[in-house]
């Protein structure tokens, strides 16, 4: 395997008692999106900021680009674009002044930086607002603008914080499919973090889990699903026309292998096994005098690799969403 | 995508440093702003209203004999009135702190709130570039101002009376417009430094007027009442001791930044001031009622140079060391 372009070894960041990231250890490979979920609060933020060296680890590394990004962020800065949680721009220039002014920062000349945001302002379609003061952009707008930002320094690594954050479902895709697009044409290695698990599913390669300031879990979904498969069974439910023989078909069921739990209820039965083991189930049952309507094996989905993950945070997540500026701090 | 490196065949552009980019931003961002152009036409209003008195009066001014500094035209320019207004520079210790706060109050903490701070630092930049960018901008838009003021009121002067400017008295009132400069620079780190402590602009605006406030108007309050109590009744001492009380109060009220001002400004425009605190009798003797030169007035307010340089020094390094340490996320 190359050597990982992102490399976070032991990453601890306190806030006097508060452990806002907790010994965090993250490898990231060249080219790869990776997702990092967690709620809000979770200390996705200020991983992030030590990764790019805006904020002093209270311990462990973070090396970014094969550079230390606490003690020479400038060099990590040089290769790494960010968009941040929540993107603001002067608002008395237009958005063609606001990315010439980012790209000469980045070293560009003057001529260099006019054509080249013009070029970055295409490839997000904002060529129609070029002119337009960023007092006026919407949020979504301003989003795209920020990702030209990030682009227009040709990064290696593009860290995207919360980037689907309030906007619509229609501009949430647009947005996903374009990073996708970038990170596959400019073989960019992309670090985005989110708490919708459903809209990071479609774009990355890697997910982490991230809750309470630990990372729990790491891989493609995929792979979780697995994992969460084989930690807590599949469920079968096969759903009977008549009422069923509650104790004759427990017995009957009890030969199958790897079963975990038989719960039967009026017209349904429900069986949780280690495996897949559907077929064998129903061969007993019929075998057995039942008569069955409907069969249905649930595999692992996001939503419960979310609840999982997520579960002592999901109550208050929708209060989280709401106080945002209040619960910030913590982030 | 264009890797800057490679592809900047560009020969006719040059690539600046980040802070050239920076400044000229923030050059930009004020000459382009009201709240600049509202400060502008206040000052040359004042400029222009206090030049239109000292013209009126100038006739009188130059021909008044017992005045050792009739000679120098350009000065009385400056500092003649009729006492309707005051002089410029009197309007100056008034004005200069307003420039300061207004340039500096939301540094900033404006950039925080616009979400504009950390995108900016996420750029390869060092993070006293920005603060200093913040400093040095605002100061060339305003000595670039004051200079073009004199220049002009300079021009004007030789079109209209057609006397000839003294070497000294270019020196005398370059070193004023350099003086008020410095001035303008220590209120602007001041609400700079106020900028990084309070997180909204409102604050630190009204923070940065308060302390103006209590420097121009309860400060010599505030020392008179202090040192009253102490102060023995002036027939029962003796002339050293009064002198004595007499020096200290003045240097008490030269803690105020603006008494500093006063105190220079005086002092280069008004060539025959030879002393700023009390002068015996006997110090006067022999004395012949004659301007200073240039060096000499110069020497004699280089304490209050100095004073205002390390007021404004202490400032910008007390706000660099809370601002390389502030957490930037918003």
């Amino acid at each position: 395997m190359k050597d990982p372009i992102i490399q976070l070894t032991g990453l601890t960041k306190t806030y006097g008692k508060f452990t806002a990231v907790d010994k965090l250890d993250l490898h990231i490979y060249p080219g790869e999106i990776f997702g990092l979920l967690g709620p809000n609060g979770a200390g996705k933020t200020t991983s992030i900021l030590m990764m790019l060296g805006l904020t002093e680890p209270s311990a462990g590394t973070a090396y970014v680009c094969g550079h230390n990004a606490t003690r020479n962020p400038i060099a990590v800065k040089r290769k790494v674009g960010y968009l941040p949680d929540n993107v603001g721009f002067y608002p008395d220039m237009t958005a063609l002044e606001n990315l010439c002014f980012i790209a000469e920062l980045n070293g560009l000349t003057k001529s260099l930086a006019q054509t080249s945001a013009k070029d970055m302002l295409h490839v997000v379609g904002l060529e129609q607002e070029m002119h337009k003061k960023t007092g006026s952009f919407s949020r979504g707008m301003k989003q795209r603008l920020g990702l030209a930002e990030v682009l227009i320094k040709a990064p290696e690594v593009a860290i995207l914080d919360e980037p689907t954050l309030g906007i619509d479902p229609k501009g949430v895709d647009e947005f996903l499919e374009l990073i996708k697009q970038l990170s596959r044409e400019h073989k960019l290695t992309v670090l985005l973090s989110s708490h919708h698990l459903h809209q990071v599913q479609r774009v990355c390669d890697r997910v982490g889990i991230f809750v309470g300031g630990k990372l729990l879990t790491q891989g493609s979904i995929e792979s979780l699903a697995q994992n969460l498969q084989q930690q807590e069974g599949v469920s079968t439910v096969i759903t009977l026309e008549r009422a069923p023989d509650t104790q004759r078909f427990k017995e009957a069921l009890k030969v199958l292998p790897g079963l975990r739990k038989v719960s039967i209820n009026e017209l349904s039965v429900e069986l949780k096994t280690d495996s897949d083991a559907t077929a064998a189930a129903v061969r007993i049952l019929v075998n057995n005098g039942a008569d069955i309507v409907a069969v249905s094996r649930n595999g692992y989905q996001l939503d419960d690799i979310y609840n999982t993950y997520f579960e002592n945070s999901i109550t208050t997540h929708t209060a989280y969403e709401k106080s945002r500026g209040f619960f910030k701090r913590f982030q | 995508m264009k890797n800057p490196g490679v592809s900047s065949k560009d020969f006719n552009s040059k690539r600046s440093t980040p802070m050239q980019v920076l400044v000229r931003k923030e050059i930009a961002a004020h000459i382009r702003s009201w709240r600049f152009i509202i400060l502008i036409l206040l000052i040359v209003l004042t400029f222009g209203a206090a030049l239109y008195v000292s013209s009126m009066g100038l006739k009188d001014a130059v021909s008044n004999m017992r005045d050792p500094d009739q000679s120098f035209l350009y000065l009385k320019l400056l500092t003649t009135t009729d006492n309707s207004i005051p002089p410029f520079h009197v309007f100056l210790n008034f004005l200069a702190p307003l420039l300061g706060i207004a340039l500096g109050f939301d540094a900033v903490n404006a950039e925080y709130n616009n979400g504009t701070l950390t995108r900016l630092l996420a750029q390869p930049i060092y993070r006293d570039n920005l603060l200093f960018a913040k400093f040095l901008a605002p100061l060339i838009v305003v000595g670039t101002l004051f200079v073009a003021l004199v220049m002009l009121m300079i021009g004007g002067g030789l079109m209209g009376t057609g006397v000839r400017i003294e070497p000294q008295e270019l020196l005398r009132i370059l070193g004023f417009t350099l003086i008020s400069v410095l001035y303008v620079a220590f209120w602007l780190s001041l609400s700079i430094l106020l900028s990084i402590r309070f997180r909204q602009p409102a604050t630190s605006a009204l923070t940065a007027i308060g302390i103006w406030l209590f420097f121009t108007v309860f400060f010599p309050i505030l020392v008179n009442l202090a040192i009253r109590p102490f102060l023995p009744n002036p027939n029962y001492i003796s002339e050293q001791e009064y002198i004595g009380y007499n020096e200290l109060i003045l240097n008490l009220l030269r803690l105020s930044p603006s008494q500093l001002y006063t105190d220079a400004t005086t002092t280069l425009l008004m060539p025959s001031v030879r002393s700023l605190g009390p002068i015996t009798m006997e110090q006067m003797v022999g004395a012949i009622p004659s301007p200073l030169s240039f060096r000499e007035s110069f020497l004699m307010v280089w304490p209050q140079i100095s004073g205002l340089t390390a007021a404004m020094m202490i400032c910008f390094a007390w706000s660099y060391y809370i601002f390389m340490r502030r957490e930037i996320r918003s």
